[in-house]
């Protein structure tokens, strides 16, 4: 197996497989070249589909019932010896009902524990509030040592999984429930922990996107050139912490408009980050977001929901039409800015 | 091989040097948990100086017995004896701290040499020792894995997540400890919530449990060798202890959960915990 992604191209299909369940196979993979690797999950063990790693290494999982902030605690202690835990529950308990034991026991002693966190945003719109997770991102943002991804598809989940065990400390990963759009056609993109991936060059507007809004910010950028001949950068920014602020920088200067799309809370998620970037950059520029309003949101299936709040390809088509039509006055250097 | 009585008179005379390294330590802090340190000193000595298996000189030896103050407050008593036992210079100790110090009152097991976990937050150290255990056998390691938790900490519940996954493993290479001194911030136990039967919730939760005088070596010795003589189970040894222990004016005083003490006073602490005549002290507690 090779170093770095840790996986090998087209070895699981992301089109036939949830990215949970590509998780959960990687794990095995990976699992069999080191023998720290070990899983821990409660109650979780089908939902975020540890199974096919249970089935092959059961005295490796470890299943601790429905108990989160043990769950977290046990993988530090677990790390603390050397293991390398994988700690697997939904989103919105990994990240509210066990963030103390996050930061506390996993960030502050900067162990590696991964954390992957499933049922992410409205993933599980069906469930309602309880088991939506619109917060996740702002969370783990605040928190130091933590590298937080939001992977794009299937076969980012496969590299971001592989990634995370030789990279240092904490790693978040947050995945949807079931299947999404599939963005990359295999592993083989250039994915790397901490550096943006250019989906689709552009100069007229760069869209800064993660996780499920990548496929509907590219489906976005072949619509604006189809249709209105807008040249449309995007960015999948699968790594929000740490950002890849060069990346930031470059689109700023290059397309004087930035729209960012993600599938969490306004407050303190893709579009914060990108924005502390931009206001601390020293040059302006026109600037959106696309996220999930500050309220408790409806329930509905994902693909509804990511309709009516706008996460897909025509509300991003509206927002960046919206976002080329404010007016720009070029600063002393000529440059184009707010 | 049960305590000799030599062996329990070394320990009883380290224990109150070790106090009194508390009582410096906590002059120099300029405040600490002193009560809870002095109620726990006994268990810790015993564990540090007869019964763990560790090198101070190579703090992450990777076949050390493994220690977790999930009591994480009582990081100015445990100081004293990683201090005394070579872990660091105990001239450190004196910015214990102070700004930009190694030491802070819960102590940082990524700053402080010996120090195996990082705890201060109560309900913690039970899942990373419980963790720890799994990670011991899952490597087939033989070390053992002891876990000291506060009394009120057992109010937390998440310590009851992790004792039912301690014996749901059935980690009998685990046993914890409670400093059962009787009293929190707030006062008594059983006055703010109550947590007697509280050995036997720990039965309930399939623990092998032991209840001592946690100020009684030959009790202490005797707990930590059944326990390790112990097999299929967790064991938990409910340490009857006195809050303050050794400093008569601190003894059972929930004032002295937290308190500063000046030179003066630590003298009169010292004098109390060596045994010595009480001097009388103008403006003394």
């Amino acid at each position: 197996m090779p170093e770095g992604t840790g996986t090998t191209s087209n070895v699981y299909d992301a089109n036939t497989l949830t990215q949970a369940e590509i998780y959960g196979r990687v794990l095995c993979d990976l699992a069999d070249a080191d023998p720290r690797i070990v899983a821990v999950t409660a109650d979780m063990t089908r939902s975020t589909k540890i199974g096919v790693f249970q089935d092959k290494h059961p005295e490796r999982v470890f299943n601790v019932g429905i108990a989160e902030q043990n769950l977290i605690g046990i993988a530090a202690g677990m790390a603390r010896s050397g293991l390398v835990p994988f700690a697997s529950t939904m989103s919105a308990f990994a990240s509210m009902r066990a963030l103390e034991q996050i930061r506390t026991d996993v960030c502050y002693q900067n162990l590696n524990v991964n954390i992957i966190a499933t049922h992410s945003g409205v993933s599980f719109g069906q469930a309602g509030t309880t088991h939506h997770c619109t917060e996740d991102i702002a969370i783990m943002r605040a928190l130091a040592n933590m590298t937080l991804i939001v992977p794009a598809d299937g076969y980012e989940t496969a590299n971001a999984v592989g990634a995370c065990v030789s990279w240092p400390g904490p790693v978040y990963i947050r995945l949807p429930r079931r299947f999404e759009h599939v963005h990359y056609a295999n592993e083989d993109y250039g994915f790397e922990i901490g550096k943006a991936v250019t989906v689709s060059e552009g100069t007229d507007i760069t869209i800064v996107c993660c996780g499920v809004a990548v496929y509907h910010a590219a489906e976005a950028a072949k619509l604006l050139a189809d249709r209105d001949g807008l040249s449309v950068r995007v960015l999948n920014m699968h790594t929000i912490k740490p950002i890849d602020e060069q990346a930031i920088r470059v689109a700023v200067s290059e397309t004087h408009r930035i729209l960012t799309v993600e599938e969490h809370n306004v407050v303190g998620g893709l579009g914060s980050a990108v924005a502390d970037v931009i206001v601390t950059g020293g040059k302006g520029c026109a600037f959106a977001k696309i996220a999930l309003p500050d309220c408790y949101l409806e329930v509905g299936n994902p693909k509804d929901l990511y309709s009516y709040y706008k996460i897909d390809a025509d509300g991003i088509v509206a927002s960046v039409r919206e976002l080329l039509g404010r007016e720009l006055e070029a600063d002393e250097d000529g440059d184009d800015e707010v | 091989m049960a305590l000799t009585l030599d062996d329990i008179k070394t320990l009883q005379a380290k224990a109150r040097q070790l106090r009194c390294d508390m009582v410096d330590v906590t002059v120099w802090a300029g405040g600490a948990h002193i009560g809870g340190s002095l109620s726990m000193a006994d268990v810790l000595t015993a564990l540090y100086y007869h019964y763990l298996n560790i090198q101070p000189a190579e703090p992450d030896w990777p076949a050390r017995d493994r220690f977790v103050l999930s009591k994480g407050h009582g990081g100015v008593g445990l100081a004293a004896v990683l201090a005394d036992k070579g872990y660091f210079d105990k001239e450190l100790l004196k910015g214990f701290n102070h700004f930009k110090s190694p030491f802070g009152m819960h102590l940082d097991a990524n700053k402080v040499p010996g120090v195996d976990a990082s705890t201060g937050s109560l309900g913690h150290g039970l899942s990373m020792a419980v963790g720890m255990a799994l990670g011991a056998r899952f490597q087939r390691q033989t070390w053992r894995t002891y876990c000291l938790l506060g009394d009120g900490e057992c109010d937390e519940g998440s310590v009851w997540e992790a004792a039912m996954a301690a014996h749901h493993y059935r980690l009998d290479r685990l046993t914890a400890f409670v400093d059962r001194n009787h009293l929190m911030v707030d006062g008594l136990t059983e006055d703010v919530m109550a947590l007697e039967p509280l050995a036997d919730k720990w039965r309930a939760f399939g623990w092998e449990v032991r209840e001592i005088d946690g100020h009684d070596f030959a009790q202490i010795g005797e707990a930590i060798e059944g326990a390790q003589a112990t097999q299929g189970a967790p064991t938990v040894v409910v340490c009857q202890t006195v809050k303050g222990k050794g400093v008569d004016f601190m003894e059972d005083q929930v004032k002295w959960h937290y308190g500063s003490i000046d030179s003066e006073l630590a003298a009169e602490a010292k004098a109390s915990i060596m045994g010595a005549p009480a001097v009388a002290v103008a403006g003394g507690a």
